[in-house]
Order: structure tokens, then sequence, then C-alpha cells
């Protein structure tokens, strides 16, 4: 992470500007956002500040300190925001952990954990097949046990666990 | 172990005339729709806690908060569970009063009433060095006080919000309402001298009534309480005053019951108010009632549903009046 | 000293053999929940409150407190391994906890965690003996007034002393004040900015984001790397701990310090979380290796953990004292004391002796108990970050979804997660300060709260906040620790263009 910002390598990447740019107009939006909605509820002063009082004041700051940051990433000197190589590998982590969570809603969270486990250490890994399997059984057995049994956190669950009785 | 909980169950069902056909298969989650520690979480706890030690259903109960959006959240996911009997809720006067503060596409009649467990009784605690003696003192010192009488509660637009405001409207004065986030917080305010009186529960001031820094003025009911055992200063929760005999003439009492999703069959119904009227019949509850100080009002079918009706006009009423009507 | 005779009977009940044991399962039970964060300490408490039901309450007490000793602890651990903190009191143990592990001494920073937590809890017993009633009493002096005051002496302590991009800190520090007031706002009873959505409505619960920001960006931030975690190797065994305790003894001034800061929290009800970062904010600003914290500071951890440990254990005062739970764990165990029909309150201490006694007892018993076991458990967590990342990494994020899940039984909440941590992600990237926009989502609303609670009581006089000694005293303070830190970067600096400085003023208020 240290000296990713200004990497003088020729690594070719995503630059720093472009993303310094997207997120302050980002966050100049979201500043609008809660000015509308504030002052659409009254942010006056009435025996006392009334509840859209602090939100605009605070939106009013952020949006000012956003528009400073727009303007300040225009001046500052570009640098690489992530190289390709670099967003690589996140999207290989990314990618099934997104994957994860859309696949708890039908298959519940244990199902999704092991898919999870096996298209995880599938992509980043280099462990042997058996590992995986060992792993992507275990970790969704030992958490069942752990929050479903012993502590009886209910958890998302899918057609597996109804069809065991769960 | 089955064979032994069958047998206690036909016993028990024989004895109140109805078999109840369906049962549990699987956790039966209890929502509470405030946070850990406050008095809706106390009953349900309370209730897990004997259903149990009893062992009146074989399925194990969890008790799940919901507190989000005084208590929106837990009754949306009441909304969203239509269908599923191995959920309840448990509720007070915020089941009506929320959704019309809020706005939110919430209503009772969507989900299954099972049973009203008991009623809660509201009364006016001051600091016990106060000066005053009775509801009438306070009222006419807040008629002269500049800036307004502070009194504490519990959230705003809700159950003490109004009984202040209804006090505002008899006594033709005006008080600042300063909204807490608990009866419990709103206590230890009162007998530190911040707030001039509360319009606690009496669970909620009952400790710091005991230790000597705060003391109750009047309930507001039409009748007196009825536990007549000794709890501080030589006095009985039914020697308090009604708050209409020292000239205040306002009264508000707040149901606690338990409801399910919408959509269950009458089985599934039937099995829950079952075990609640079981539940409402053991010492353990009534010791619970007595400590809290609760009245006793078990209602079920359609005496509970009838009460929600006229409760549910009440509270339409008061909020409008109040202004506390979400635009 | 007829305190001491009850204290001394206090520990004869405690250290019966089942009490004993009771209290190693307690701790043991603790610290698997506060590892995991979907298992908080309430969660845990509450559990297995049934359990207790046919114990006698002394012996249930002391499991059930055992169990919330052993969850302080174990908060550490994740906050120090992956920079997830399962409880809003460790973050601040992350920010230096963590580039400790990363630089390979995950060892000396458990120990140095564990220790002061121990040194922190055992001041805030010491306190509950032997000046309980004096405290109590001090605690009612608190109004919203007050309780204004000690948020924005929390904040005046910790902002103002970045290094970071000043506008980035303060559009850090909106951003979190704004994602706190998502919700219903409990002043008025409205809900705001929630357009509409049922699932806004709840609001942005601190963990759900802190988790998001602080662990699942962390991951992707180490994948960037190549695939292995940053910890290097480090030789580790049981004179970790000793090597570390004789390195102790140099920050006295800080764990002093800290220690103050936290009891005077837990007892005000400030709370553990504005003592954490209290604590660390006053140890980075008075320390003469200031500069160095959040770079794996040893003090930076020794800090936040003293003070949040020693206000953790002081705020159990209050409840037995007064019945108002200091946090969301005791509110769960004061539901088990009306339980056993014991009510908390002033008359605890009077009517039920023996009890209350007992409990003191168990307190430093566990805590001592607590400290073995966990000191014990060190080599074995140390060596958790040599587990090959491919195989820990999906196990540490279900374990973040489940925990983000449990909170409101919400799947939404793991979409949040995940998108909290590309957020994270990015804003560290580009400089963006995180702890600031923590410590207002954890502390804002609150702060707002109690402002306008107090103006209400004072019919809109800001007078309020000049009413008497306390609270003049406290907002006093509370500028000049505002004020110190850019006076001194200005003057160290000669380039004081003061256009920030009130900007950070405004935002604090």
């Amino acid at each position: 992470m240290s000296n990713t910002g200004e990497a003088e390598t020729p690594e070719p990447g995503i630059s720093r500007r472009p993303v310094e740019i997207a997120t302050a107009l980002l966050l100049i939006g979201l500043a609008g956002v809660v000015l509308y909605d504030s002052h659409g509820r009254g942010a006056g002063w009435d025996g006392g500040p009334q509840n859209g009082f602090f939100p605009a004041r605070v939106g009013w700051i952020f949006l000012a300190a956003s528009l400073f940051i727009l303007w300040q990433s225009f001046r500052r000197p570009d640098g690489i925001f992530v190289t390709y190589e670099q967003l690589r590998q996140v999207v290989r982590v990314l990618g099934p952990l997104v994957l994860f969570v859309a696949l708890i809603q039908p298959l519940g969270l244990y199902v999704a954990s092991a898919i999870f486990i096996v298209a995880f250490m599938a992509v980043v890994g280099t462990s042997r097949w058996w590992s995986i399997g060992l792993t992507a059984l275990i970790v969704p057995v030992v958490c069942f046990w752990i929050f479903e049994l012993q502590f009886r956190v209910p958890l998302p669950k899918g057609p597996l666990e109804a069809m065991l009785g769960y | 172990m089955k064979q032994q909980w069958l047998a206690a169950t036909a016993i028990l069902a024989a004895g109140i005339g109805q078999a109840a056909a369906w049962e549990p298969t699987k956790p039966i989650e209890i929502v509470v729709p405030f946070s850990a520690g406050g008095a809706s979480d106390q009953m349900a706890r309370t209730i897990q806690g004997i259903i149990q030690k009893q062992q009146l259903t074989k399925q194990p109960i969890i008790v799940v908060n919901k507190p989000a959006a005084g208590g929106a959240e837990g009754m949306l996911d009441i909304q969203k569970s239509a269908g599923d009997a191995h959920k309840l809720i448990t509720t007070s006067s915020g089941i009506f009063m929320t959704p019309m503060a809020t706005k939110l596409a919430l209503n009772w009649t969507d989900y299954t009433p099972v049973a009203m467990l008991a009623q809660d009784s509201f009364l006016l605690w001051v600091n016990a060095k106060s000066p005053y003696k009775n509801a009438g003192d306070l009222m006419a010192a807040a008629k002269s006080a500049s800036p307004a009488m502070k009194i504490g509660g519990t959230s705003s637009k809700r159950e003490d919000n109004l009984l202040v405001f209804a006090m505002e409207k008899q006594g033709g004065t005006k008080f600042a309402y300063i909204p807490y986030t608990s009866g419990g917080q709103a206590s230890t305010q009162l007998s530190g001298g911040h707030v001039e009186a509360t319009t606690n529960n009496p669970a909620e001031d009952l400790a710091n009534w005991r230790g000597g820094a705060t003391r109750p003025l009047c309930v507001f009911a039409e009748q007196k309480m009825a536990y007549t055992e000794k709890v501080a200063d030589g006095q009985s929760w039914a020697d308090i005053p009604t708050c209409a005999s020292q000239g205040l003439n306002v009264s508000y009492q707040m149901l606690r019951g338990m409801f399910m999703p919408g959509k269950v069959s009458k089985d599934q119904q039937a099995f829950y108010v079952d075990l609640f009227k079981k539940v409402s019949e053991t010492p353990e509850w009534k010791e619970y009632l007595a400590r809290n100080a609760l009245a006793a009002d078990y209602r079920d079918g359609e005496a509970f549903v009838s009460f929600l009706k006229a409760d549910e006009q009440k509270h339409e009423k008061l909020m409008t009046d109040a202004g506390f009507m979400a635009k | 000293m007829d305190d001491l005779a009850s204290l001394i009977a206090g520990f004869q009940v405690a250290l019966s053999w089942h009490n004993i044991g009771f209290m190693a399962v307690g701790v043991i039970l603790g610290i698997i929940v506060g590892v995991l964060p979907g298992l908080g300490g309430p969660n845990g408490v509450a559990i297995l409150l049934p359990l207790t039901f046919g114990m006698d309450p002394t012996s249930a007490i002391i499991l059930l407190s055992s169990i919330y000793w052993g969850a302080l602890f174990g908060g550490a651990i994740t906050s120090i391994l992956f920079n997830i903190p399962g409880e809003a009191w460790s973050v601040a143990t992350t920010f230096d906890g963590y580039p400790m592990a990363v630089q390979g001494k995950a060892a000396e920073a458990l120990t140095a965690a564990f220790t002061a937590s121990f040194i922190g809890a055992l001041s805030g017993v010491v306190l509950i003996t032997f000046v309980a009633p004096l405290v109590a009493q001090f605690a009612l002096r608190f109004g919203p007034a007050e309780f204004f005051a000690v948020f924005l002496l929390t904040f005046c302590s910790f902002i103002g002393m970045g290094r970071e991009n000043r506008a980035k800190i303060i559009a850090s520090l909106c951003i979190g004040f704004l994602l706190a007031a998502v919700g219903l706002d409990s002043i008025s009873g409205d809900l705001r900015m929630t357009f509409g959505s049922t699932e806004l409505m709840r609001g942005f619960d601190f963990l759900i984001v802190v988790i998001g920001l602080f662990g699942v960006s962390e991951i992707l931030l180490t994948v960037e790397e190549g695939l292995v975690f940053k910890g290097k190797q480090a030789k580790i065994d049981l004179m970790v701990v000793l090597r570390t305790w004789a390195g102790l003894p140099r920050y006295w001034a800080t764990l002093l310090r800290s220690a103050i800061v936290g009891m005077w929290m837990g007892v005000t009800p400030g709370g553990a979380i504005a003592a954490s970062f209290m604590g660390y904010g006053l140890a980075k600003r008075f320390s003469k290796r200031g500069k160095n914290f959040g770079k794996g500071e040893i003090e930076g951890v020794l800090a936040p953990e003293t003070a949040a440990h020693a206000a953790g254990t002081s705020a159990l005062l209050p409840m037995l004292a007064l019945g108002i739970p200091g946090s969301a764990t005791a509110a769960v165990l004061l539901g088990g004391l009306l339980v056993w029909g014991l009510q908390p309150g002033p008359m605890l201490f009077v009517e039920q002796k023996d009890f209350v006694w007992g409990l003191i007892a168990s307190m430093y018993l566990g805590n001592l108990a607590g400290l073995v076991i966990v000191l014990a458990t060190v080599p074995l967590f140390a060596a958790i970050m040599r587990i090959p990342f491919s195989f820990v990494a999906p196990v540490i994020l279900i374990v973040c979804a489940i925990g983000a899940y449990t909170i409101s039984n919400s799947i939404f909440d793991i979409w949040l997660m995940l998108i909290f941590g590309v957020v994270g992600y990015v804003f560290k990237k580009l400089d963006y300060p995180l702890a600031p926009l923590i410590l207002a989502l954890v502390l804002g609303d609150r702060a707002e709260d109690a402002f306008r609670q107090a103006l209400l009581g004072s019919g809109g006089s800001l007078g309020i906040f000049w009413a008497n000694g306390l609270v003049a005293t406290l907002v006093v303070l509370a500028l000049l620790l505002l004020c110190w830190g850019p006076a001194g970067d200005a003057i160290a600096a000669l380039r004081g263009r003061s256009r920030q400085d009130p900007e950070t003023a405004e935002a604090t208020r």
C-alpha cells in the first residue's frame, strides 16, 4: 500500500486523478442529497435546532470540503492509483466475494460459504484439490455447529438445510 | 423424553379442553422491537425463561432485538415473515403509534393477534427532594415556570410524549418535554435533578424510588393500582392516588401483548394462544407482574381484537390532537 | 473498614472450586464470543442466560461476568491480527495494533493489549471497591449539557492532530456524522435521510461500516501486494510475554493517564468507546513518540486498551448503583439480575451485600483468570498469521459476513459491508483518514441528541453549556485541546494558513 500512489515505475494502471475526481464528485453528490433532505424537513432553529439542523450544517461543510478536494485533485501531480496487475489480484478476491454474497439469498449462508471457499481457493491459491474440498466442507459445518446449534443464532438457510430438516 | 412431553401436553391440553393440532418444528423466535434491557425485552426474556423452565414447548425460544426506527424494524420483519409460524413479536402501544408517527406502511391487522398479557401503568414521578406534594402543586408551578418546566420521558411522539401533551392541555400550560432513550435514563436524570418530573412506568423508576431518590405523585389511571405489598417509604403501589383525584384528569395505559406474522393457520395460532395462556397462569409470571406492577389483563381471541380496535381509535385521536401524525 | 471485611467474605464466596470453574469456562466462552463478530458480548450473555437459571445467583453472575471479561479481552485479538474490531471500543486498538502485526510483532501487540486491558479493568474494579457511593453521586451530576461536553472533549482530543490532508479529514468526519444521522431521530421521532427505504430506516450500524471499511478493505489491499499475509514470520514463544512486560514500565504515564480517563468516562456514562478514542488521542498528543503513532507504536495499543477497559469495568458501577446499563452487554446482565429478583439500584448495596461483594471479588479474580488464559493463547493466535492466506482469507470474510448479518438479520447488511469494503479500499488509497469517520459515526448521534436535549431544557439558550462549573470546565478543556494541535503545528511548520482550523472546529460542534 505504501508507495503505490507515487510509483514511478512505468507499470501500466489506472491513474490517480480520475479516481480522485470521481470520488470528489460522488461526495459532492452525497452532500447535495443530504442538503436536499435536511432542508426539506426543516433545518432551522425553532426553540432549539430542528431535526434537519445538524445534518444540514454538516452537509454544507461536507460540500465545501468536497469541492476543495476536487479543486486539489486538479492541482496535484498525477500518479498511479492502481496498476492493472494489482487490480487483477483485487478482482480475483472481489469476484468470488460478490458471488458469495449473491448466493446467500437463494442457497443459504452455509452452502454459499462452501462455494465461496472453493471459488476463492481455486482462483487465488495454489492449494491441492483435496485440501480445498476439505476446507469447503469443514468450515461451513463448524460454523453451523457454533452458530446454529450452540449459540442458536439463526443464519440464512436454503433448500439444503430445509431438506435436512432445519 | 418425547413420550413424557407428549403425555404432559395431553394432560394440559385436556385440562383446557382443546388439543393443539400443530406444534413448532424449529426454534421459536421472539422479536423484541426494543433494545436489550428495556421493559419489552425483560418481558420477552422472562417468558423465554418460563417456557424453558416449565418445558412448555419442545423447541427452544430465541429472543431477537430489532429496535431500530422506534420498533418499526421489528414490525417490518414480522410483516415480511407472513406465514412463518415460528416467529412472534412483543407489542406495546407502539404497534399503533410507530406507523402513525412515521407513515410507514405497517398495520397490526396484517398480523395475527395471539394474546394480550398485561397492561402497564404510567405514573408521575418527581425527585425525592422536590417540593411538590401532588400533581396540583406541580401543575401550578409549571404555569409560572420560565423557561418551561422540564419533563423527561422515553422517545419522541410515543406514550410519554402523549401524556405530557395531555397534561399541557389539561393544565393550560407548556412543558419542555425531553426525550431520553430509555425510562431508566429518564429516571437517573430525574434523580440527578436534570428534569423536574418523569412519566415513567412503575418498573422504570422502581429502583430509584426504593433507593430514596425519586417518589411517585400519582398514577395516570381511573383507578389505583392493585398491588398492596409495601414497596418503599412505607407505601405500596395501591397507596398511590390517581392523578384525577389531584385535579389532573389524565389517564393512560399501555397494552403489552404478543402477535404472530399474518397468514398463519388457525391451528398455529391456537398453539400459541394456548402456550401464552399457560404462561400467564404460572407463578413465575404472576411474580413478574407483581415485581413490575403490571396490571394482569390476559385477553385472547375476540376480546383481544376488540380491545385493539378501541385502543387504536383512541391513539389515533390522541396522536392527531397532539399533532404527532406524520404529514 | 466494613467494606474490606465484606470484600474478603466476597473472595471466600468467589474462590470456591466450582466458581473458579465457572470463571474459566466463562472467560473461554467470552474469548470465543469476542473473536467472532457475529456473537458480540450481549449475544453470548443473552444466550447463556437461561442456562444459569438453575444456579445460585452468585455463581450465575460470576459465569456471566466472566463471559463479559473474556469478550472484552477477545475483542482485541481480531483488531490486531486482521484489523477487524469486533466491538466499537477496539477500533482505536487497530490503529497501532494492526501495523505491529504487519511488522511481525503480533505477539507483542497482543501481550500489550491484554496486559493493558487487565490494568485498565483492575483500576476500574479498585474504583468500584473503594469509592462506589461517592462516584455514583458524581455520575448523577451529568445532565444532557454535561454529556454533550464530554463528547465534545472526546472529539477535540482526537481531531485536529491528523497529519493527513485537512480537507479529507473534514470530509471523512462529515461522512461519519451523516451516516450516524440516518434513521430515526430520537429527539423528534421522525425518520431522517431514509428516502422511503425500509433498509435505510435502520440506519448504519457501526459494526457493518467498520467490518467493511477496516476488515474487508484491508484484505483487498493485502492481495494487491500478492496473495500472502503481510505479517512477517516471527519466532513466537511465551518468552515474548516476559520481554514485552519488561518494556512496559517505561509507559507508566500513558497507562496512568488512560486508566484515569477510562475510569472517569466509565462513571460519567461517556462509555468505553469514547474512552478508548480519548485515551489514544491524548497519548498521541502527549507522548514523545507521538509522531510514530499509527505506524505500530506499542503505546498506541496500550493507551486505548487501558482506557476502554477501565471504562468498561467502571461502567458496571452505575449499573449496580443506579440501574443504568453502560453498555449493551451490561444491559443484558441487568436483565439477568432482574430475573433472579435482584433489583439493581441504590438498594442493591444495602439489601444484597453478599451478592454485590461476591460480584466485586469475582471481578478481581475473573480478570486475573482472564489475563492468564489469554496470555497463554498468545502464541496460538499469533500463529494464525502463518496459516496460508488462501485458507484464512475466505474464513475471515465468511465470519465478517456472519457478523454483518446477525446485527439485524438482514442480507442487505452483507451487501452494505461489501460496499463499505470497496469504499474503504478506495479511501485508503486516496489517503482519506478513516478514524474520524468511525469516531463521528459512533458518537455523532449521541452528541447531537445530548446537545438538543440540553437546548430543549434551556428553552433554546446556549448559556446551558456555560451554566455550571462542571460543564464550563469540560467545554474549556475541549477547546484547549482542540487548539493545542493546530497551534503547535502552526508554530512548528510556520505554514499556518488558518483556513482549515475554523472548519475543524465547526465540524465537531
